[in-house]
Parts: C-alpha cells; sequence; structure tokens
C-alpha cells in the first residue's frame, strides 16, 4: 500500500464529514485500480464472492442505483435491489422494520438512499454487523458523488489541492454540495458557492467556503465549475420568481464559459435541467465537459467503497 | 394531613427566607414556619436535614394527553411524573383530543385529578374553538370550569385580530393568554433550529425570527388591550430582548423557559436522536446564552417543562418524521440546578422562585409560598446527590434528552396538602446519594383517595 492508510476505520460510509484526507486518498487510490476492471473484456473480479449488498432505494434514484449495482456486481457481490414503491413502505412499514427484516436475511452490507436526513447513521447506529454505505440522505450528504467528483478532478488535474471549484446552483436542498464541501476543503482545494441568497443555506460560510452571488464572480479564476440541479419540485417556494430569470442569472451558458479560465472543467452531478441551470451546448461539449466521466468514474469509485469495507467489515457476517 | 419537616434549610423567596426551619403543615395548611417547632403528640414527622425545603414546585406547560392520547401519558401518570420530579401542581395544556375547548372537556380533566391525580392540576383552556386560530372559545365557561389561563400551544394564534380580542375578553377574566409563538410560513416545515446545524446536517430550519416576530407583535398587542400576555418556551435571543424592553414600558408581559433550552444547544442534534426534536427547537449557543442573561437579570419569570411525551413507537423513526417533543418533569429539578446553579448562573434561592415562587405569581395560582396559611405544598430537595437520568420514567414516555446524564441534585419528597405523595426509597436524609428513586410513589403508602382532597385545583 502507498497510503499511510490501509482501510477505512468506519464499518459504514454514512459522509465525507466523519472521512480523514488520507482515507479520501485511500479510496481515491483504490478507485484507480477498479477503473481499469471496467475497461477489461471480462468486467469482474471475485472480491466480494458470497457478500450480498442490498440496494435500499427509498427515493427514486437512476445515476446512483444503478451504479451501485453495477460496481456491486463487477466485484461479484450479490445485489439486491429494494424499492419503496411496490414494497411494503407503501402499506406503512417503518424504516426501522423494513430494515429489520432484510437484516434477518443476513446481508453484509446496505446501500441507502432515502429523503430524510440521518437515516443511514440511524440504520448504522442500530446494526452493528452490517456496513452502511450513504447513497443521498436528504440535503444531508451524498459521500459516493463527491468521491466521484474528486477522481474526476484529479484524474484531470492531477492534484485536489489548490485546485480553485466554484460551485453553482440550489446549494440549500444539495446533498451533493455539502459532502463535496467536506471533501475539497479536506484535501485543501478552495471552494466558491454561487447562488441566489434564497438558494442558500444559514452560515454556509463557517464550512470554510467563500461565497458570492454573481455567476460571473464565481467563473473567474476557476478550475472546475460545478453546477447543480435546480429541484424544479420545489417550485412555487419563493427562492427566485422564474426559471427565465434564473438561467438568465445563473445559468450556465457557452457566453459564460468562454469567459472561464482556458482548461476549465464543467461538471454536473445529474440529472441536469437542460435550459435550467446549464445550456445544452455546454453541456454537450466534450472540450469542456466532463459530465459523462462523472458517471464512468461513479463505478469505479463505488467498487473502491463497496471493497473497502466489504473486505475488511462486510465478511465475517455474525 | 398534619405533618412537622423538621431540620431542613427552608428556602422560600417568597418571603425572602433562607435559614435552618422547622415547617408544620396542619390540615393541609402550612401553619408555622419557625425555629425547633415542638411536635405535638402522634404527628407524623420528616426528617429533613441536610436537605432543601422549597414551597412545592409548579409546572406552568404540561401535556398530560388525556383525554384522547392515552398512549402517550394519562393524567394519572403525567401527574405521579410530577410529583417525582418535585412539582405540586401542573398547568395541563388544551391540545389535547378533543381540545381543551369546551367546558365539558375542562371539567373532565378536573374530575380525573381528583381521582387519579397526584397532584394539583390547573387546566389551560384553548384559546379558540377546535384550536383553529379562527374564533374565540368559550372563554367565561372555561374560567368557570377551572382554567387557569388560555392557550392554543402547539400552534400559535397566528390572527392578530383573534389574538387582540382574545387578550381584550381575558382581560375581564383576569387570566393571562399564553401564547405560542411561531410564524409557520416562516418555518417552512423546519425540524431544528436554523443555523450553522442546520446547514451542515441539510436538515429543514427553523429561523429565531419566527418565534421573535410573533413576540414583538403580540407585545404590541398587550400593550394595546393593557392585557397580561404569557409567553411560552420561550427560546430566542430577540425574545428575551423584547420581553425584557417591554416590561420596561410597563407591558403586562411575563414569560417561561424550558430545562432544555437552558440546557441543550442544536450542536447536539447531530447525532439525530428524535429526543433533541422539540418546538421551538434547541437553539445555538448565542440564544442559550442570551436566555441565561435573562434568567440572571430577572426578565425570565419561571421554568415550564413543556413536558411533552410521546410513545417509543411514535418517536422510534427517522427525525425528520418523528414528533415535536420531550419529557421534563422529572428531570427539571436536577437538569436547572446543574446548569443554572452548579455553572454560577444564579443562586439557588433564584431557582426556587423560578420553579415555584415565579409559576404561582404569573397565573396568580396558590401556592409558591411557605407563608402561614398558604398551600401545605412542599419540595424536599437533597442538592448533594448525584442523579443519573434513567431509561424509565414514573411518565408513560421516556422521550428525554438527557437519559444517562449525570446530575446533582435529587427530588428527596414531594408533599401536596401535607401528604406526602413521593419520596425516595429508604428515608429522605439517610438515601445513599445516587440511589435509583422509588419507582412507585405507592410505596410511601400514603396517598389520597378522597376526592376532596386528591388534587383538585382550587376553584378561582
Amino acid at each position: 500500500m502507498r497510503n499511510p492508510t490501509s482501510s477505512l476505520k468506519s464499518k459504514d460510509l454514512l459522509g465525507i464529514e466523519p472521512l480523514t484526507p488520507d482515507e479520501i486518498t485511500l479510496i481515491l487510490d483504490t478507485a484507480e485500480g477498479f477503473k481499469e476492471v471496467s475497461e477489461r473484456p471480462v468486467k469482474k473480479v471475485p472480491a466480494l464472492r458470497g457478500q450480498l449488498v442490498i440496494n435500499l432505494f427509498m427515493e427514486a434514484s437512476t445515476r446512483t442505483r444503478v451504479s451501485f449495482e453495477i460496481a456491486e456486481k463487477r466485484l461479484s457481490a450479490d445485489t439486491l435491489n429494494f424499492a419503496a414503491s411496490g414494497s411494503a413502505v407503501e402499506k406503512g412499514e417503518t424504516l426501522i422494520d423494513t430494515a429489520e427484516n432484510l437484516v434477518a436475511m443476513h446481508p453484509n452490507m446496505i446501500v441507502i438512499r432515502h429523503k430524510h436526513p440521518g437515516s443511514p447513521q440511524m440504520l448504522a447506529d442500530r446494526f452493528d454487523n452490517i456496513s452502511i454505505i450513504n447513497a443521498g440522505d436528504g440535503a444531508h450528504e451524498h459521500p459516493t458523488q463527491a468521491l466521484l467528483d474528486a477522481f474526476t478532478i484529479r484524474e484531470r488535474l492531477g492534484r485536489l489541492q489548490g485546485v480553485n471549484v466554484s460551485i453553482i446552483g440550489d446549494i440549500k436542498y444539495s446533498r451533493v454540495v455539502r459532502s463535496n464541501i467536506h471533501l475539497l476543503t479536506k484535501m485543501k482545494a478552495n471552494v466558491t458557492l454561487a447562488a441566489p441568497p434564497t438558494l442558500l443555506p444559514t452560515e454556509i460560510e463557517r464550512m470554510g467556503v467563500r461565497v458570492v452571488h454573481s455567476l460571473d464572480e464565481a467563473i473567474e479564476g476557476a478550475d472546475v465549475i460545478m453546477m447543480l440541479r435546480i429541484q424544479l419540485e420545489r417550485q412555487g417556494k419563493l427562492s427566485f420568481p422564474s426559471l427565465r430569470e434564473y438561467y438568465n442569472t445563473f445559468g450556465l451558458t457557452r457566453e459564460r464559459v468562454r469567459r472561464a479560465k482556458e482548461g476549465v472543467l464543467v461538471m454536473h452531478p445529474g440529472p441536469m435541467n437542460r435550459g435550467v441551470e446549464i445550456a445544452s451546448d455546454v453541456a454537450d461539449d466534450p472540450n469542456v465537459s466532463v459530465i459523462l466521466e462523472q458517471v464512468t468514474n461513479g463505478v469505479a469509485v463505488r467498487m473502491a467503497v463497496l471493497y473497502l469495507l466489504g473486505s475488511a467489515h462486510g465478511g465475517g457476517g455474525e | 394531613m398534619n405533618l412537622l419537616i423538621t431540620g431542613g434549610r427552608v428556602i422560600d423567596p417568597s418571603q425572602e427566607l433562607d435559614a435552618a426551619m422547622d415547617v408544620l403543615i396542619e390540615n393541609g395548611t402550612v401553619s408555622r414556619v419557625d425555629k425547633k417547632i415542638k411536635a405535638a403528640a402522634g404527628i407524623e414527622k420528616i426528617d429533613a436535614s441536610g436537605l432543601m425545603v422549597t414551597p412545592g414546585f409548579i409546572d406552568l406547560h404540561t401535556h398530560l394527553r388525556e383525554p384522547g392520547q392515552e398512549h402517550k401519558e394519562t393524567i394519572a401518570t403525567g401527574t405521579r411524573a410530577a410529583v417525582a420530579g418535585g412539582y405540586t401542581a401542573v398547568c395541563a395544556m388544551a391540545n389535547t383530543v378533543p381540545p381543551n375547548d369546551e367546558r365539558a372537556v375542562t371539567e373532565m380533566v378536573v374530575a380525573e385529578a381528583a381521582r387519579n391525580g397526584w397532584c394539583r392540576v390547573y387546566p389551560v383552556g384553548a384559546v379558540s374553538k377546535g384550536l383553529k386560530g379562527e374564533e374565540m372559545a368559550e372563554l367565561a365557561d372555561l374560567r368557570a370550569a377551572g382554567c387557569v389561563a388560555v392557550s392554543d400551544d402547539g400552534k400559535p394564534v397566528f390572527n392578530a385580530q383573534l389574538m387582540r380580542r382574545a387578550l381584550e375578553y381575558c382581560s375581564m377574566l383576569g387570566m393571562p393568554v399564553i401564547a405560542h409563538e411561531e410564524d409557520a410560513n416562516l418555518n417552512e416545515g423546519g425540524v431544528m433550529h436554523e443555523g450553522y446545524y442546520s446547514t451542515l446536517l441539510g436538515m429543514r430550519g427553523i429561523p429565531a425570527a419566527s418565534e421573535e416576530t410573533l413576540v414583538a407583535r403580540d407585545v404590541i398587542l398587550a400593550k394595546l388591550t393593557n392585557a397580561h400576555v404569557h409567553i411560552a418556551h420561550l427560546s430566542t435571543a430577540g425574545a428575551v430582548d423584547a420581553v425584557r424592553r417591554a416590561r420596561k414600558e410597563g407591558v403586562r408581559v411575563t414569560c417561561e423557559v424550558t430545562p432544555h433550552h437552558i440546557a441543550l444547544g442544536d450542536e447536539s442534534v447531530q447525532s439525530f436522536s428524535t429526543n433533541l426534536k422539540m418546538n421551538p427547537p434547541l437553539r445555538s449557543e448565542q440564544h442559550r446564552k442570551a436566555i441565561l442573561a435573562g434568567i440572571a437579570d430577572g426578565t425570565i419569570d419561571a421554568i415550564a417543562t413543556d413536558h411533552a411525551p410521546h410513545h417509543f413507537d411514535e418517536k422510534n423513526v427517522e427525525f425528520d418524521l418523528a414528533p415535536f417533543g420531550v419529557i421534563g418533569l422529572e428531570t427539571a429539578f436536577a437538569v436547572c440546578y446543574e446548569h443554572l446553579v452548579r455553572a454560577k448562573v444564579i443562586k439557588l434561592p433564584r431557582l426556587v422562585d423560578l420553579l415555584s415562587c415565579g409559576p404561582a405569581r404569573v397565573f396568580n395560582l396558590p401556592g409558591g409560598t411557605l407563608r402561614p396559611g398558604a398551600l401545605g405544598d412542599v419540595t424536599l430537595i437533597d442538592t448533594d446527590a448525584k442523579y443519573e437520568v434513567p431509561r424509565e420514567f414514573h411518565s408513560k414516555a421516556a422521550n428525554s434528552p438527557f437519559i444517562g446524564q449525570k446530575l446533582r441534585g435529587r427530588i428527596a419528597a414531594t408533599i401536596v396538602n401535607g401528604q406526602i405523595k413521593y419520596e425516595t426509597s429508604g428515608t429522605p436524609a439517610s438515601s445513599p446519594a445516587g440511589r435509583a428513586p422509588s419507582r412507585r410513589p405507592e410505596a410511601a403508602g400514603r396517598r389520597l383517595t378522597s376526592r376532596r382532597d386528591g388534587g383538585v385545583p382550587k376553584k378561582p
């Protein structure tokens, strides 16, 4: 191992906040090795053979769920996808009862996506022998997204330290931004946030970031522009007057990207609202956009997380 | 009903008394407080040496949940928790099912308290019919049936005109309107204090402004109507400020704070424990300090528990989904003794004032004093005893944020109407520090069954 840290100290991945910089580096380095697996003709290694991973998705997801499932399969784990719709959750079964029943069938790991912050921790506190992986809990954390973003930045720019990352859009309701702030500040990158004040949560500056209210100011000097999805389902909640006005003030257009630094990377965690926070000609421009690379890297990063937790904590069962 | 309490340190701020004294209760009433009272033959005695002897605590803000939510708490279990916490009287909030918005419900509460209550129960009526905030309940009828105040607690009276009319009307009836201050629009579904920690945890915030805008409004309405508004569970710096300024102008505004807002801050919510979810929420350190300052300078009139029992199942869910509220009757003294007296914010007599005399004063209740002729309601406290908050309580519920905390100060005995309703096992003075309190106050074997004396609120 080339790192001072060769394993994760927790049995769970609940967020980026509890991780050390060494642990983050370990995950990213491990992911580098796994990225190559996905490029082989036979895309499979036996690392988690015999382990059962349950993907407990209590909230809609495309990318994250599929990405976890592919990662699990490429590690030879047995996987089971549990979606809230069509399950007893619709009959009013609580999260704890649902989880208790799944745990009674002896999984090694549970990947959970839930709309309520703290749900993964609730399970982690309850089940000592099972690794819980947070795949997004409300507006709290989405650690594997931040890890795949960091992996993409590091792969493209060769480092995280000193990189200027500007994150733009719906900061208030975004779990992606919180995990990214934790990760990027731990790795000594410089983070700037840009949004109307109505989309910024209270005292966000205390997380060690710079806050501006102008897209142009955020873009200036940025090495990475990370756009966040405007949550259209939250419209009508007085955050801004109209999508048209939002696009005019905070939408990332080709013209605005032209004013950015040479070699700037444009990122987006998806799903995108084309013509709201980002113009198609930016999102689809292979010279600046790394949006699909993020998706590719997501599999490698999730393989790394599953492998590190599964090999250290998940193998023993009882 | 005759009892002699000997050898204790009597602390009665209502008459600025703090001295080694004996207290004699005859026929349920304090008859003498003096040095070395000679006992009449056959009188029951309680040795209070090493203990503090204070007027019985009065809780201005208790949710007894009966009628309608007996799975959370009943009048019997809630008042049992009260006496275990040193309370000799509690004010029962109106948000039951059905709410206490008409005489029949008040009478039911009074009757059940008489049958099965462990302490006095003073009903609080609803301000509006059905707690809907639309039209006034029959406030005079509620008053006549025994209500000591009115409140839509759990919800604000959001309509300013209704609040004005209720204040005016209640000034005729000589009772305060208790205001639960929150602006639901500003809250936007919030579950904790809006601040750095809500940002960090990705939880929806309840801004301090939600409380402060309504406190400001109600202070102005109290001034307009010259009526008495009592601000419930005040939790923010701006609210303390507004009350302090209004008081200087002679506005009739009083207020209470809870033990949990004294002791805890929003940073604790990082554990995601649903026993840290209440409304108003735990605030940031700046607000907590402002509350302590308000306690120290006299702006705060009373400590009230906002005892809000919930069933285990209701709290055993995601933080967002759990109901607001924590229990507090049994831990109030120790929590406040630890965070106010031992932390040197105030001295013990001021704490007694906040738990007993102050509450009696603001709602004009009997009690809160040991003057001759006063109710024979007395609390005995062992301030040296260690107290580790247990997982189980006399309350039916266990949703306490203090479970497992090691505190100082235990209730040694609670006397209502001259009757010992609660005492720690063994004789209080010799009970070993840290020993668990008696789980069943029946153990004292002195429970009243008489309807007339069994905890009936004194009709105003």
